[in-house]
């Protein structure tokens, strides 16, 4: 994978996924390795999200490397006019690896096209964001020992939910099954149950999951938005039948984990943390070990 | 005599391309996709005639005019049972169906108000994806959306 971008999880085949996923685990056991000294990583946040952020830098910073860029384009010629073009071919020039968050769907892409160094997506608008994916499958897989076979419950808003889109396709290598938890309005799009028949998966959709949570061995919850919402009586009568609580877990696998991209609003209730099953905190450490594998492979120094 | 024969609803050419059963709703965007407004040699259309297969149909008589292939078939997202026709002498020398290209550049606006392709000074890109019926739809290089021939705004 030296020199290639990550923009969406698809540019990985499944052997790259699980080469990128031995290689975390080699980081979270021997966290300590310097083997980005001398390399420039640009960090370029062209909207602020300090919880990627920290994660790389902090990545960035266990492996020895150095970082420039910046957190919002406040402080950027972005806000003289200056076209993204020209700020991403300006910064190959300073750096050995670009990480790039833009509000616009395609601007990673359009990144990797003009830039002379490799570009790492941290979001674009609602499309791609694929380290967050390369952590999730990193957390199914440390907490399930494998990904093959395995019944996963997407909750919550389906419709606008990047993560859970990428989830979907790189889960698709790994013989899934999916449960869709939603309400009416923000169901999985037409184009991703297409997409699960053409390669043969089965998948069902439902709007209340209490009586089916005994099934799951992975449970993946994210956050219903307010504005996502046409009516928002709508939203205030929804956002309570998507909240998971401790009472519900009752009778389910004993492998059962929890996982949310955060940050939670109040789709799992606090009392949910201290159960065996909530997994999401150690999620977000996993970040760091994966964007650790991901940048060195990148750079080619592993 | 003459009277009997039925009257062509738009006149032959002598030499070039003729382009039949384009969807009439769609005629002004084929035109503009194949960029017709720079053509500078004689050009006559019809539109609105009557079709048994599409209802209303389009025709465009272009006289020295032939295409490349791979310029012809970018029509065929809105215009997919297009019928070729290129003439010699007033005779159809070739006659075929324009052809889905896999991919198209540079001709179609995305339709994601929120696409790179849409805010900044960027070529577009689409593949061309079937759906069912015989339908398609573009999926953007860039931002990974897709827009429906139907509603696309063409350059």
């Amino acid at each position: 994978m030296k020199n290639k971008s990550l923009i969406s999880i698809n540019d990985y085949s499944k052997d790259q996924i699980l080469k990128t996923l031995d290689l975390a685990e080699d980081f979270e056991e021997n966290p300590k390795q310097r083997l980005l000294e001398g390399k420039v990583i640009a960090t370029l946040f062209f909207e602020p999200s300090t919880r990627t952020r920290l994660s790389f830098e902090s990545a960035i910073n266990r492996l020895g490397g150095e970082i420039i860029g910046f957190s919002s384009q406040d402080s950027t010629s972005v806000k003289k006019g200056e076209s993204l073009k020209d700020t991403i071919k300006t910064v190959s020039n300073y750096c050995d690896l670009i990480v790039i968050r833009h509000p616009l769907e395609g601007s990673a892409r359009y990144a990797s096209e003009v830039a002379s160094v490799p570009v790492i997506n941290a979001g674009d608008g609602t499309n791609q964001h694929p380290t967050q994916t390369m952590l999730d499958l990193y957390s199914i897989r440390k907490t399930q020992n494998t990904l093959e076979n395995l019944n996963i419950f997407l909750v919550g808003d389906l419709k606008y939910g990047r993560t859970v889109h990428s989830l979907l396709m790189a889960m698709s290598h790994f013989n899934t099954t999916y449960n869709f938890v939603s309400p009416e309005e923000l169901r999985i799009p037409e184009e991703y149950k297409m997409f699960l028949k053409e390669h043969k998966l089965q998948y069902k959709e439902h709007i209340d999951f209490t009586d089916i949570i005994s099934e799951a061995d992975i449970i993946y919850m994210t956050r219903i938005q307010r504005e996502r919402f046409s009516d928002p009586m709508e939203y205030e009568k929804t956002k309570n039948s998507y909240m998971l609580r401790r009472d519900m877990l009752k009778g389910v696998k004993d492998n059962l984990k929890i996982l949310h991209p955060l940050p939670r609003i109040n789709e799992i209730n606090e009392d949910v943390d201290e159960s065996k099953q909530s997994y999401y905190f150690t999620q977000a450490l996993n970040g760091v070990y994966t964007r650790m594998a991901i940048m060195s492979s990148i750079l080619g120094v592993k | 005599m003459a009277d009997s024969k039925p009257k062509l609803q738009v006149s032959a050419i002598k030499n070039g391309t003729v382009i039949d059963h384009i969807p009439a709703k769609h005629l002004f965007k084929v035109i503009s996709i194949l960029n017709l407004e720079h053509i500078k040699t004689q050009i006559t259309f019809g539109t609105n005639l009557e079709s048994k297969k599409l209802g209303y149909k389009a025709i465009i008589k272009l006289s020295k005019v032939f295409f490349k292939d791979e310029d012809i078939n970018k029509i065929a997202l809105i215009a997919p049972h297009a019928k070729l026709n290129i003439i010699k002498d007033f005779n159809v020398t070739v006659k075929r169906q324009v052809e889905v290209p896999d991919q198209i550049k540079g001709i179609a606006k995305c339709g994601n108000p929120n696409c790179i392709t849409n805010n900044d000074n960027v070529n577009t890109i689409f593949y061309v994806i079937p759906k069912d019926n015989e339908k398609v739809v573009l999926k953007c290089h860039y931002c990974e959306k897709i827009t429906d021939p139907e509603d696309m705004e063409v350059f």
